[in-house]
């Protein structure tokens, strides 16, 4: 079992634990392959989608697979919740409570909001992005693709480029890559690039020629267009041309590269259709991985293990 | 009714000096200093291995009446402020509505009179509705009983505005005391910006927006001789800057509050609202700089910034709350155990920074242990450790990062005009004749 009931962050987790959940998530993909996706683990058991912030791929992911292991799903969308009427975070979480769920996923756009609830509430609460702080399952399945492909994580180089400053993607993929023996290089305009992101133990560049070079894997991150209006850039020809990742530049890593992108992508500008399409992309084996390994989080953490 | 505190130890920045005496106080005023003094009809105070004080003020609180008494009141503020060793304190304008015409600075002094457990002296706001846009009606405000001016809370972020703020200030005499954030540098960020901020993936406020808007008024206040008193100094660049003004010979004075000469920005690790303060908590090194600045007189005083919340205002995400902490119930204790228990600052130096030198720059006639002077004593035991339980407090604020945190040297008597509004423990050393 993981030791924690929540899962908020792969920086305050150790590499066992990501070694369990992805070694759980090898076998809830083999769940999710079977004609009838569908298994009694979690029957009677109620999980919360709470997303303060739109995100339909990640809510139907979580959605899918919680209703894989057969739980309960709601889903509270802020547009729906009582938000828009000025309760608080602290309220409605303990409202949501007291009508009884077991695990509470959240998505908010501030940083830190998922671990408020930690200390408000004794459900489960598992991260699904809050701000720019991390995005554990994302960074979990990137983890769990790569090691799909390459059978290892430890010695491979991995680059993440793009946004830094605002991504929750890259600061959970940071740590678990790292965690897991790999080297990290962050690569991305300076202006993008958060202060200090070397102390984690990541590689700095602002050139994407020189970060790629002999990568084992390439995570583009989105570039948000409103950031260019924000002054972060000052044109999006100008990003991609600095930044964006096409098949000349994809020859600079190794020849077995993998290229991943969380999504959703803008094509043309952080990645070209070519590359977004080729064989060494495994852009859509993330989207799929993921739901395997939600299914293992939500198993370890409502007490999956004694069904 | 007269009191007598025999055989503390006095510590008077005023002469500079640290002796043995005993104080009679009648009729609100310090009668004699002298030792073994006796008197028939006295409450007679044993300060023996106590330290007795001029009373300390405090240059910068928020007591939020008129219009947030949810977060505190006069009443409430001032008990805080008999509570933490101070007998005087100068609020800033940011209440609802914002003060800055004689009505509400009456309004404040009036309330103060009635309900208010030591003194209080308003500041008024330089600009209307602290808007940045027009110059409030300053002298007005000076002849109602503001002691100084303030935006705090804000900057005056139009140079120009500023500029004719100093001049004006300087024609009628009255320091400005300026809350420096360049806030487009510092827009939408919730704490320091550096390693931390990248790990929670909070937005930062860059210790850059603070340096420039000091750098900015420093050679304003050249320009127009006007006094300048820069609030909350928490960068290492910032004391470089004011002590190079200093050199140059400026009038400028500055403080620092004790969460920036104790915490760091790690403490906002786990998202602890109550650790959210502007400007936000520093790194070692800016923190450092501020004790340094401290040490070597870079930085004149030491104010608590007092901004108090209610509870569930600060009982929600880190970038949705308010900035601010509860300040005033555990100055003196961090004070001493952060400065004078690690030889950073002697006895004298600190209790300087909390009492002269504060009324100095509001030209107030306090802070003196002297025959004749007001009779406003605070009495510290500098041997009693506490640790702080903020549901003790008696502000209305229970905001504190230093919850559970053990502090040693602790105020036990607050005297205001001659009578006791505070005594630790009710009245455990005191007795009548």
């Amino acid at each position: 079992m993981v030791q924690k009931k929540n899962l908020i962050g792969l920086e305050h987790i150790d590499a066992h634990e990501i070694e369990l959940i992805l070694d759980t998530a090898v076998a809830m993909k083999e769940i999710v392959s079977r004609p009838v996706r569908k298994v009694p683990t979690l029957r009677g058991r109620t999980i919360t989608n709470l997303f303060y912030e739109p995100s339909t791929r990640t809510r139907t992911s979580f959605e899918l697979a919680a209703k894989f292991l057969n739980a309960d799903v709601i889903n509270i969308s802020s547009s729906a919740s009582s938000v828009v009427k000025g309760e608080s975070l602290k309220d409605t979480v303990r409202t949501i409570e007291a009508m009884g769920t077991d695990v509470v996923i959240i998505r908010h756009p501030m940083a830190g909001a998922a671990n408020l609830l930690t200390g408000w509430i004794e459900a489960s609460v598992v991260n699904a992005g809050d701000g720019a702080h991390e995005h554990p399952t994302q960074g979990l399945l990137d983890l769990f693709t790569v090691r799909e492909k390459k059978g290892v994580l430890n010695g491979l180089k991995i680059v993440i480029v793009g946004d830094i400053l605002h991504s929750r993607v890259a600061r959970s993929d940071i740590w678990g890559f790292l965690k897991m023996g790999a080297s990290v290089s962050v690569c991305g305009p300076a202006t993008m690039m958060p202060v200090g992101v070397e102390r984690t133990g990541a590689a700095v560049s602002c050139s994407i020629d020189e970060a790629i070079k002999d990568a084992d894997v390439i995570i583009m991150l989105r570039i948000q267009l409103e950031r260019q209006k924000a002054g972060l850039f000052p044109s999006l020809r100008e990003y991609a041309r600095l930044f964006g990742l096409n098949s000349e530049r994809l020859s600079l890593a190794k020849r077995d590269a993998l290229v991943m992108h969380p999504g959703p992508m803008n094509r043309g500008i952080e990645i070209s259709g070519e590359v977004a399409d080729s064989l060494q992309s495994v852009i859509n084996e993330q989207v799929t991985n993921g739901v395997a390994v939600r299914m293992a989080v939500l198993y370890l953490l409502a007490g999956g293990g004694d069904a | 009714m007269k009191l007598l505190i025999k055989r503390g130890t006095l510590i008077s920045p005023d002469q500079k000096k640290i002796f043995s005496a005993d104080v009679l106080i009648a009729d609100g005023k310090i009668a004699v200093l002298g030792n073994n003094l006796e008197t028939d009809g006295a409450v007679i105070i044993d300060a023996d291995g106590k330290l007795v004080l001029p009373g300390l003020i405090d240059l910068h609180a928020h007591l939020r009446e008129p219009g947030f008494e949810d977060s505190e009141t006069i009443a409430a503020g001032t008990m805080a402020a008999a509570r933490g060793g101070f007998t005087s304190l100068a609020c800033m304008p940011n209440t609802n509505p914002v003060a800055d015409n004689s009505s509400v600075i009456n309004y404040i002094l009036n309330k103060a009179r009635q309900e208010g457990r030591v003194n209080v002296f308003p500041i008024g706001a330089i600009t209307v509705g602290s808007k940045g846009e027009e110059l409030a009606e300053m002298a007005g405000l000076k002849e109602a009983g503001a002691v100084a001016f303030s935006d705090d809370g804000r900057c005056v972020s139009n140079a120009v505005i500023m500029f004719r703020a100093m001049q004006y200030a300087r024609m009628i005499d009255m320091p400005v005391i300026a809350h420096c954030e360049d806030t487009s540098l510092s827009a939408q960020g919730s704490m320091h910006e550096g390693y931390y901020s990248t790990l929670l993936g909070l937005k930062g406020i860059p210790a850059a927006a603070e340096e420039v808007i000091i750098a900015r008024d420093l050679i304003l206040a050249k320009e127009t001789g006007c006094r300048l008193h820069i609030a909350h100094v928490s960068t290492a660049g910032s004391v470089q800057l004011i002590r190079q003004a200093k050199a140059w010979g400026l009038k400028v004075t500055a403080e620092a509050t004790p969460h920036h000469f104790t915490l760091t920005d790690r403490e906002v690790t786990g998202y602890n609202t109550n650790t959210k303060v502007n400007p936000p908590l520093r790194t070692q090194e800016d923190l450092d700089a501020v004790r340094q600045g401290l040490r070597d007189g870079t930085i004149d005083v030491i104010a608590t910034d007092h901004a108090p919340h209610a509870r569930e205002k600060k009982e929600v995400e880190y970038e949705n709350a308010p900035f601010g902490i509860s300040g005033l119930e555990t100055a003196v204790g961090l004070v001493w155990t952060e400065l004078v228990n690690t030889g950073i600052l002697s006895p004298l130096d600190a209790v300087e920074k909390m009492t002269i030198n504060p009324a100095r720059i509001l030209g107030i006639s306090k802070g003196v242990l002297a025959e004749g002077a007001d009779a406003d004593l605070t009495v510290i035991d500098p041997a009693r450790t506490e640790k702080v339980d903020p549901a003790r407090f008696v502000s209305k604020g229970r905001n504190t990062p230093f919850a559970g945190r053990t502090l040693t040297g602790i105020p036990v008597l607050t005297i205001v005009g001659g009578k006791i509004v505070f005594e630790y423990a009710g009245r455990v050393f005191s007795k009548t004749t």
